[in-house]
């Protein structure tokens, strides 16, 4: 889009704000662009996010990457890549890590989705925009 | 270890057991002692910081006792050879002038990597960012830290598309502060935009558990756009959206620095333009920092110009604040980042800084009224005005989706040049999903929904006890890989240099050990592309390998131009086969003078024999040269071609403390058949016990001057505070023995 410059026409509804007023509307505009973004966030994941869990959960970049790939697959990124590892661990006895570790080669994961009532999940964010 | 300044750097050492190696902080650090009055020398500064145990002054120090009083702004210095291990020396010197934010700049192509990266591979334009680069380097700074007594920042980015677990890996390894704005993604990385800002939010909440400072990414916009002084309203809406959208991810204002640059730089009026956007922008984010950029746009060949508008630069920061005063190499116009241009970067905002300490309490900016106020309230309606059509448009993904941002126009103008992304398109496009109703993440410090309620309330308050505490809690649980390249690693780069970290031999370098790289400046009586070529030439005649035109600048069409050039130059050589005479020792200018004043000192001088060469000795007597007088020294000059009995005969008359004989002319060795004379006519008159004689000359060897019975002998390029010093020493041994 190209456009003059209609600064002074535009701006007819600022001129009277005092430079408090003129502050404060810029950062109520900037809460208002902004709360759609975090709500966003809020309740959205992606593999990078989910391997960020595993890492502090005391796997490696390798590791957490073969889990994230598994869990993809199973279509169970929406539970949680670390919840996941965490039901298995707590359902067969195994430590975090081993449970973990067994995911990554592709094993337990009848374990892993009897744990959940699986539903398909895939990504969807602008899918439901449209 | 304990590093000391005549030691070496143990890059052998750093690298080693770094598996059980645990960083000994998190989170930012500000310089200490800001606001405080504070002396140096024999000045009083109104901005300093804390004096460091061990620095670099300024070379113009030697001056003023050599203080190096350091600036209230936290410096920055933007390291990445692509080397990690040559990166740390350049850090040590870095902070040994005044540098305490270390900046490492990521290869090319790691922000489109899903996933971290490990080992030590070589870089392209910055270093792969891994767990064991990151631990050897923090591991280097803490020592260094200590060395130089102030702490060190470290600092890298948390952007791309494996934002949230470089956010972790930098929590668990200390790094202290971060550039993460999800806009930059998605304006110059092309990534996709949903998976930024909901990567941004997660990677965001983790930084703030670590308390690590944030920088957003809004200047590059500046550096973007056609013509950088037209964004300013556009930059202060990017500044908006990444700083309200980290404060609601959890992070603290006083974390979040602003990333601002003057727009403009010479010959543009650019003071003009560049202080109205400085101000409005810190009156708006009055409760957040600013990490002063310098100008990059503007940025040529020319070192010199560089530094001049990184000056004017530092001059915005001073009229207005910064926290953080980000420095550029100014060579980065025309290579790689060097080393010295590193130490030089810090250097001028030292130098600045200290130059213009307090100024503000002699002049105030005229904010209330005139071209100032009317510019400062005109750019923040314009950003008003950008974010208010944004809206209208449907937010933030509609807006760069119509190429709102980056557009070379001044908002409200438009230019239809902006960068346009689409909100299914771009790098990792498809990748973000919807957290089920129980979704649950058993780690401390994770962003959004978090379903821990279905297990328990202990889990509610403290997600990671579900697992026995997470990596935050017990940095036991990380796991380190070392290496997963055998021949892409830094073992394999040491080995290649071993023998120049440990035998005698050395390169020049600029960028890595050993890489011989040399500069040359050279002027060429002829017109620039004759000169270019006729350059490079010069440079392969001289041996050097590799050689290129790095700038070249017109001195006049026709009479000439400069010319500097790159080269290597790869021979090793072995200082301990160079007859390296030791420094003269000399005394300090204040224990000199304190002397002189205490026990007056007189000395007769003069040139003998038949010699009216007198340039030298006057060098080394005037006040006006730095000479001997400088110290309150009694000089009697008794002019040229003096006879030695007159030379002797005003010493006893005066009741001098030495006598000084200059000699140029050697024929024959003539100058020393005079200094033996000069002492035997003492000896003979009864003085020599309680005289010094001093004989200097370009001729004149030190060791047969002693032989011929003179007490010192002074050759070419001697200093007059050499001679001083010889002077006060010679007599404390005569006064000793008496």
């Amino acid at each position: 889009m190209e456009r003059e410059d209609d600064f002074t026409v535009r701006r007819k509804h600022l001129a009277d704000l005092s430079e408090a007023q003129l502050e404060d509307r810029f950062w109520q505009l900037a809460g208002e662009l902004v709360d759609p973004l975090i709500q966003l966030a809020q309740t959205h994941t992606s593999p990078s996010i989910e391997r960020s869990v595993l890492l502090r959960m005391g796997f490696s970049s390798l590791e957490a990457k073969a889990v994230v790939l598994q869990v993809l697959d199973h279509g169970l990124l929406a539970k949680g890549a670390g919840h996941i590892v965490y039901k298995v661990s707590v359902e067969t006895g195994l430590s975090i890590r081993e449970a973990g570790l067994k995911l990554a080669e592709g094993a337990l994961w009848d374990t892993a989705e009897s744990c959940f009532s699986k539903k398909p999940t895939g990504p969807d964010y602008h899918k439901k925009q449209e | 270890m304990e590093l000391h300044p005549d030691n070496k750097l143990d890059i052998e050492y750093i690298f080693s057991d770094l598996e059980h190696y645990r960083p000994r902080r998190r989170g930012w650090t500000w310089r200490q002692g800001r606001g405080k009055k504070r002396k140096a020398g024999s000045f009083e500064y109104l901005e300093t910081s804390e004096a460091l145990k061990n620095s670099t002054p300024l070379p113009a120090a030697h001056y003023f006792g050599n203080i190096d009083p350091q600036p209230g702004p936290v410096i920055t210095t933007e390291i990445a050879s692509g080397r990690i291990e040559d990166d740390i020396r350049r850090m040590r010197m870095a902070a040994w002038h005044g540098a305490d934010h270390l900046m490492v700049i990521r290869t090319a192509g790691q922000s489109h990597m899903d996933g971290l990266i490990e080992g030590t591979p070589q870089g392209v334009g910055g270093v792969p960012i891994t767990r064991k680069q990151i631990r050897a380097q923090r591991k280097a700074l803490d020592y260094i830290e200590d060395e130089v007594g102030r702490p060190l920042n470290y600092h890298s980015y948390v952007s791309g598309v494996a934002g949230p677990e470089i956010a972790v890996l930098f929590a668990e390894e200390g790094v202290n502060g971060a550039h993460q704005d999800p806009q930059y993604n998605v304006l110059y990385r092309n990534v996709n935009m949903v998976r930024s800002f909901v990567d941004a939010a997660a990677a965001k909440r983790i930084m703030a558990w670590a308390e690590m400072a944030q920088i957003d990414g809004a200047h590059n916009a500046n550096a973007t756009a056609r013509e950088a002084w037209k964004v300013m309203p556009e930059l202060m809406v990017q500044h908006a959206i990444n700083s309200l959208f980290s404060v609601k991810a959890g992070m603290k204002k006083e974390n979040i620095c602003l990333s601002t640059v003057p727009p403009t730089a010479p010959p543009a009026p650019a003071i003009r333009m560049d202080l109205p956007y400085a101000v409005a922008l810190r009156e708006l984010f009055h409760e957040y920092r600013m990490r002063a950029q310098q100008n990059t746009k503007y940025m040529t060949s020319s070192a010199r110009e560089a530094t001049v508008t990184h000056t004017l630069n530092l001059l915005i920061s001073e009229l207005t604040s910064a926290d953080i005063q980000s420095t550029i190499t100014p060579d980065e116009g025309r290579n790689v980042p060097w080393l010295i241009y590193n130490v030089e970067g810090s250097d001028t905002a030292k130098q600045a800084f200290s130059g213009m300490d307090g100024m503000m309490e002699m002049i105030s900016l005229r904010r209330q009224e005139g071209p100032l106020a009317e510019k400062v309230r005109e750019l923040k309606e314009r950003a008003v005005l950008f974010m208010e059509e944004m809206i209208e448009n449907g937010g933030y993904f509609k807006a760069v989706e119509e190429g709102f941002f980056v557009d070379s126009g001044l908002y409200p103008e438009r230019n239809g040049d902006g960068i346009a992304r689409k909100i299914d398109g771009g790098v990792s496009a498809d990748s973000v999903y919807e957290r089920d109703e129980d979704y649950m993440a058993p780690v401390t410090a994770h962003f959004g929904y978090n379903n821990l309620a279905q297990y328990g309330a202990a889990a509610e308050k403290d997600p990671s006890s579900l697992i026995g505490g997470c990596t935050f809690e017990k940095p036991e649980k990380i796991i380190f890989i070392d290496e997963l390249d055998e021949e892409d690693n830094v073992r394999i780069r040491l080995r290649e240099t071993e023998e120049l970290r440990h035998s005698t031999g050395i390169k020049p370098e600029m960028e890595w050990q050993g890489d011989g790289t040399v500069l040359l400046t050279l002027f060429l009586p002829v017109e620039k592309r004759t000169a270019q070529v006729t350059a490079i030439e010069i440079g392969r005649r001289m041996g050097l390998e590799e050689v290129e035109v790095i700038h070249t600048e017109i001195m006049h069409p026709a009479e000439g131009t400069r010319v500097e050039l790159k080269g290597k130059f790869n021979q090793v050589i072995d200082t301990a086969l160079l007859d390296i005479p030791p420094e003269p020792e000399v005394l300090s200018e204040e224990e000199l003078r304190e002397e002189i004043k205490e026990q007056p000192m007189k000395v007769v001088a003069g040139t003998v024999g038949k010699d009216e060469h007198s340039v030298g000795l006057r060098e080394i007597l005037d006040i006006k040269h730095g000479g001997i007088e400088t110290y309150g020294i009694e000089c009697h000059y008794l002019g040229t071609s003096v006879p030695l009995e007159k030379l002797v005969d005003a010493a006893i008359e005066l009741d001098a403390d030495a006598i000084l004989a200059s000699t140029i002319i050697s024929h024959y060795d003539v100058h020393y058949r005079h200094m033996k004379q000069l002492h035997e006519l003492c000896v003979e008159k009864g003085i020599r016990d309680r005289i010094v004689l001093v004989a200097g000359g370009t001729q004149v060897s030190p060791e047969i001057a002693r032989k011929q019975g003179v007490d010192r002998g002074f050759g070419r390029g001697t200093k007059g505070i050499e001679v001083a010093t010889f002077l006060v020493k010679r007599r404390r041994e005569i006064k000793g023995q008496a």
